[in-house]
Formats: C-alpha cells, structure tokens, sequence
C-alpha cells in the first residue's frame, strides 16, 4: 500500500500546489473517513424503513475500499449519507475530523450512470466542479482538459454527453468528479450497468488513474470480482437491516492487471470472501430469526 | 394545451431528422477501452446521407404534404365553381381563382400591410411579455410548492375562458384599444407558457441535481445550469405552443380594433360582405401563426442542440 505515493510521470499534469491549497493538509493526509454507530431510518408509507444499522467503519487516507453488497442492503445509502446527501438518523460521520452535513466538492461522487449534464459539452461537464468552485473559465477549460486526458478523452472534449458510450460516459464522469481534487471519491456501482468486456476495461482504467491520484475511495458494488479486483479491502454488508458482517482484507500486489483474475491468489481470496460472506449471511440469518 | 398534448407535440419534430443518424449510432458503439486514440472516429460530421437519399425519404415527405394541400385546393375550386350545395353551402364561397385575384390586389396596395404590421407589433409585445411572465412564474411553481399553491387555481380557473370572452373586462380595466388587444393577446400565450415550464421544472432529474451539489453548485447556480437547461425542450415546446395561440388570441382581440390589424381585417370583411378578403384574412393569420411557430422552434434550436445527436459545439 506505501509502495507507490507519488511516481508516475503521468502525475505530472496534475495541479498539486491545488491538490493541497484545497486542504492545506499534504495529499497523503487527507481524505481519513470515520463511520459511528450510524443507524438510517427513512420513513415510508408503510412505516419506519431502516436502511443501514449500527455501522462503524474507518477508512484511512489513500485506502481503496469496497462496500459489497446484495441489491437493497443500504450499501449505497451509507455511502450517500458519506457523500452528504443523507443523514444519519443516528450516529455520526466525519471526513477529515469535519462533521459531514451537506455535498461537498471536496467528496466527488460518480454515479451509476446518467449523471452527466447532457446540455454541456464533455469538456463543459468536467469544468463545472472548478467553475462552482470560482476559477475563471480560462483555468476551468485547462483543468477539464487535464482530467479529460487523463482518462484518455481528450478527443471528445466538444462532444455531447448522448453520442458517448456508457464506458466513456463513466470515464468523463470519473473525470468531472476528480476535477475538483477531492480527497475522497465516492463511487457507487459505476460500472454496474456496463457490459463485461468494458467493465474490466473501466477497472483497469480506473486503478491507473487512482494510483496516480492516491485519495480515498469508497466504491460500491454487488460485484465480488470487481471488489476483490479493485480494492485494498472490502466490507461487506447484509440486507434488511443493512448492517456490516464482515470487513476482509485484500492482500494483492498492486498494480493489479487483468490477468490477476484468474490467477490462484485470486480465487483464494475471492473463496474466502465467499465463504465468509456465506458464514456471515447465515449468521444473521439465525440470529434474525431469533429476534423475530 | 395542457402538459400532456405539449410532450406530444415535442416529439414530433425529431423525427424528421431521425433518418440521417445511422453514421453517429455507430459512431457511439465503438467502445472505450483505455485511451481512444485522437481522431480515431469523427464520423459525425460527415454523416448526412447522398442527396438522392435525402430525396427519397425527407423529400418524398414534403412532396406528399403539398400535394395533400394542393387537393384540397382543387376540390375548393370545383365544388366553388360548380354551386356544391348538399348540407354544406359552397354557393357563396369565393373560388380559390378568385381568392387568388383578390389576394394580388391586396398585395398591390399598401393598406394589407400596414393590417400585418400592426398585427405583427402586437403579438411581439405581448409575447415578449408573456414568455418573460410565464418562465418566472412558472420556474417558481416548480421549484417551490408554496408558488404553485398560491398560483395554481387562478390558471386553472382562468385557462379555460376563451380569449372573446375577455373582451368586455379588457376594454373595461385597460386604458386604450391598443393596450386591450395586447393584454388579451398576451394571455392566450401565457398559460401554455406557464404550464409547460412548470412541467419542465417538475421534470429536473434529481442524478444531476445530486450530481451539481457534489460538485460545489449553489441553489443559484443549479437552478442555472442545471433546472433551466433540463427545462428547456418542454419551455419550448410551451413557446411554440404559445405563438400558436397568441395568433388566435390576436385575432379576437381585433374584433375591438377600430382600424388596423389583420383580425381586425377579417372581421371588417365579414361585415362589409367581402368574402374573398375573409378568406385571406382567415389564411394570413393562418400563414403568420405557423411562420411566428415556425421561427420560435427555429430560434430556440442552439437552446436544445444537446438533443441532436452527434451535436457538436
């Protein structure tokens, strides 16, 4: 996880004295997510729903987790209330040390899919996150090209959002979200709608442009292949109430390519994330059962 | 009028341009992969089809829409020239020949124009207002239940009065003939105005909102960059829809008119028993209203070129 802090070239084209002006902290430094307690009920028509229950989870800066989980275990929902868009009914969540309340830019978030401003220009889309944050248009365009770059759509910096595929649309996204040097970027299910082939692509991709960035990542997923694939560890969570059961470190050499999947290492630990999930599931199955 | 009629109508224009994508579609299936390399695709450009293809699909189109128009023309002249009469009455009914004639007359002389013109001058003014009335008042019941609350049950009591029926209050309230024409014209365009902006306000995708605030956007700026823009194509729709019936609304508003307009004309017709400047009359305001339509869709084009595909800035 040390091995790599700042090497490649690429990074080059990144504006560090930015990088730390936002923080005032050094990169490495910044972006430590604390999770307390935290309990999320939302009220629904037929009563009190609750989404994610007595969580608790850190994440150190420049760690790349993965929150795994079944459909409608409150994975996303817990990333949401990281993100600002929900809060906690109970608990409390901090980046940083801060309290979080509200979206900040300073927490990118990627969406699914569809997030995208389809009235703006690719380019615009990424220079929208250093518009709002007060840079002229000049400086905006300039940070929108390094980040369409770095995700290798320099190309289409004028082309609208509805003539890309899924697979660059998440690119740009992935872009417009890094633009505004976040120490933390939320992802949820960014490639879940992407066919097989992409989605690899996607995730190879976005390993080369995280290990260059090296913020925190919180990534959601239903996916054990890409958990496994993408992360330095995985905290998986139950449905109904969502609640986390098991939190597995992943231990693989990094830079991590597509061979990795089929390699031996790789299905041992992916077993052992089945096995334990598997464990876990039927725990709290029983122990449901024995509450209800 | 009501939101449901303006989603239709807005979808009927993009089919006319739907044929010549096939290029761009394929342009967008090319996958992604790790760095596309520059320049690798720019098919969009080049996508329209050989003229002889434009021909056969686009301008066979237009070709039948006229002919359709001209048959009708023809069997006016017939049943015209011919006394038709059984049930319908086409005894005294001017010819299209003679509509023709008269119609050269008047566009000899200087006094048809003048009737356009002072037509002309009233729709802009009112239109101009209504849109500026409509999007405000409409972008703040949108946005806010409070204003929808507030305003709601005066659009829906006064929608349905048809714009005649407010010529009595409009001479009343208003201070002169001009300002009665105006205000009855601005209301026939305003609520189609209002209704659909609120219906494309209601619309806003909450992704992007969400999307806007994770990136540091205020309420000013996502109302601006992000309400407003995902508003657009149903406030244009509202605007075509607007002009439409701010031509009729026009022509209503005439009958008070004591001496120039183009309702003002037909209506002047009618009572001095020229039916052939009836006719032209009916068919002018016909002809303005799809005209003002026509260059208020054409006008709001750059508003909406995200939605073409292959759209480049």
């Amino acid at each position: 996880m040390s091995d790599v802090i700042v090497n490649d070239n690429r990074l080059a084209v990144l504006d560090h004295s930015r990088l730390r002006a936002n923080s005032g902290k050094p990169g490495a430094e910044r972006g430590r997510i604390s999770v307390r307690d935290v309990d999320i009920v939302f009220d629904t028509a037929s009563g009190p729903h609750v989404a994610v229950q007595n969580a608790s989870l850190t994440v150190r800066p420049g760690e790349f987790v993965c929150l795994l989980g079944p459909s409608g275990c409150g994975k996303s929902t817990l990333m949401n209330s990281i993100a600002g868009f929900v809060p906690p009914t109970r608990g409390d969540v901090t980046v940083d040390g801060e309290a979080v309340t509200e979206p900040a830019p300073d927490r990118g978030m990627v969406f699914q899919q569809h997030s995208l401003f389809p009235w703006k220009t690719v380019k615009e889309n990424v220079a929208f996150g250093p518009l709002m944050a007060g840079v002229g248009q000049n400086e905006a365009n300039g940070v929108a090209r390094t980040f369409l770059s770095l995700v290798g759509l320099a190309a289409f910096e004028n082309t609208y959002p509805n003539t890309l595929s899924g697979g660059m649309q998440q690119r740009v996204g992935i872009a417009r979200a890094l633009a505004n040097y976040p120490s933390v970027l939320l992802m949820d299910e960014p490639f879940g709608a992407l066919d097989a082939q992409t989605r690899i692509m996607m995730q190879e991709n976005l390993l080369d442009i995280w290990r260059e960035f090296r913020n925190t990542v919180v990534f959601v997923t239903h996916d054990i292949d890409e958990a496994v694939f993408l992360s330095d560890r995985i905290v998986v969570m139950s449905a109904s109430p969502g609640r986390i059961i098991a939190d597995i470190d992943v231990n693989l050499s990094r830079p991590r390519e597509q061979s990795l999947l089929t390699s031996p290492e790789f299905m041992a630990l992916k077993r052992q994330c089945l096995d334990l999930i598997r464990k876990e599931t039927l725990n709290a199955f029983q122990q449901q059962n024995k509450a209800g | 009028m009501d939101s449901k009629s303006n989603v239709a109508m807005r979808t009927t224009e993009p089919l006319v341009e739907a044929e010549t994508d096939p290029a761009m579609a394929q342009a967008a299936r090319e996958e992604t992969g790790a760095g596309v390399p520059a320049g690798e695709k720019k098919a969009d450009n080049d996508s329209r089809p050989p003229a002889g293809v434009w021909f056969k699909t686009t301008g066979t189109r237009y070709l039948v829409r006229i002919m359709a128009l001209v048959v009708a023309v023809v069997l006016w002249e017939l049943a015209s020239t011919n006394g038709f009469h059984f049930y319908i009455n086409f005894d005294n009914i001017p010819a299209p020949s003679v509509v023709g004639a008269a119609l050269v007359t008047e566009l000899t002389g200087k006094e048809f124009y003048l009737h356009i013109l002072h037509s002309l001058e009233r729709v802009a003014i009112a239109y101009v207002i209504a849109v500026v009335v409509g999007v405000v008042l409409g972008v703040a019941m949108g946005r806010s239940r409070w204003a929808e609350d507030i305003i709601l049950p005066y659009i829906e009591l006064l929608r349905p009065i048809p714009a005649v029926a407010w010529i009595p209050l409009a001479i009343l309230m208003l201070p002169t003939e001009q300002s009665s024409i105006i205000f009855i014209t601005f209301l026939g365009a305003l609520f189609p105005v209002i209704l659909n902006t609120v219906h494309g306000v209601e619309q806003t995708n909450s992704v992007l909102v969400r999307a806007a605030r994770s990136l540091g956007a205020s309420r000013t700026a996502i109302l601006w960059h992000v309400v407003l823009p995902g508003a657009m194509p149903s406030i244009v729709a509202g605007l075509a829809i607007g002009m439409g019936v701010a031509w009729f609304s026009l022509l209503a508003g005439e009958i008070i008119s004591g001496q120039y307009g183009i309702g003002y004309y037909t209506w002047n017709s009618y009572t001095l028993i020229q039916y052939p400047q009836i006719i032209i009359g009916m068919l002018t305001i016909g002809g303005l209203g799809t005209l003002c339509t026509l260059l208020v869709r054409k006008g709001c084009n750059p508003l909406l070129k995200w939605q073409a595909k292959g759209g480049r800035s």
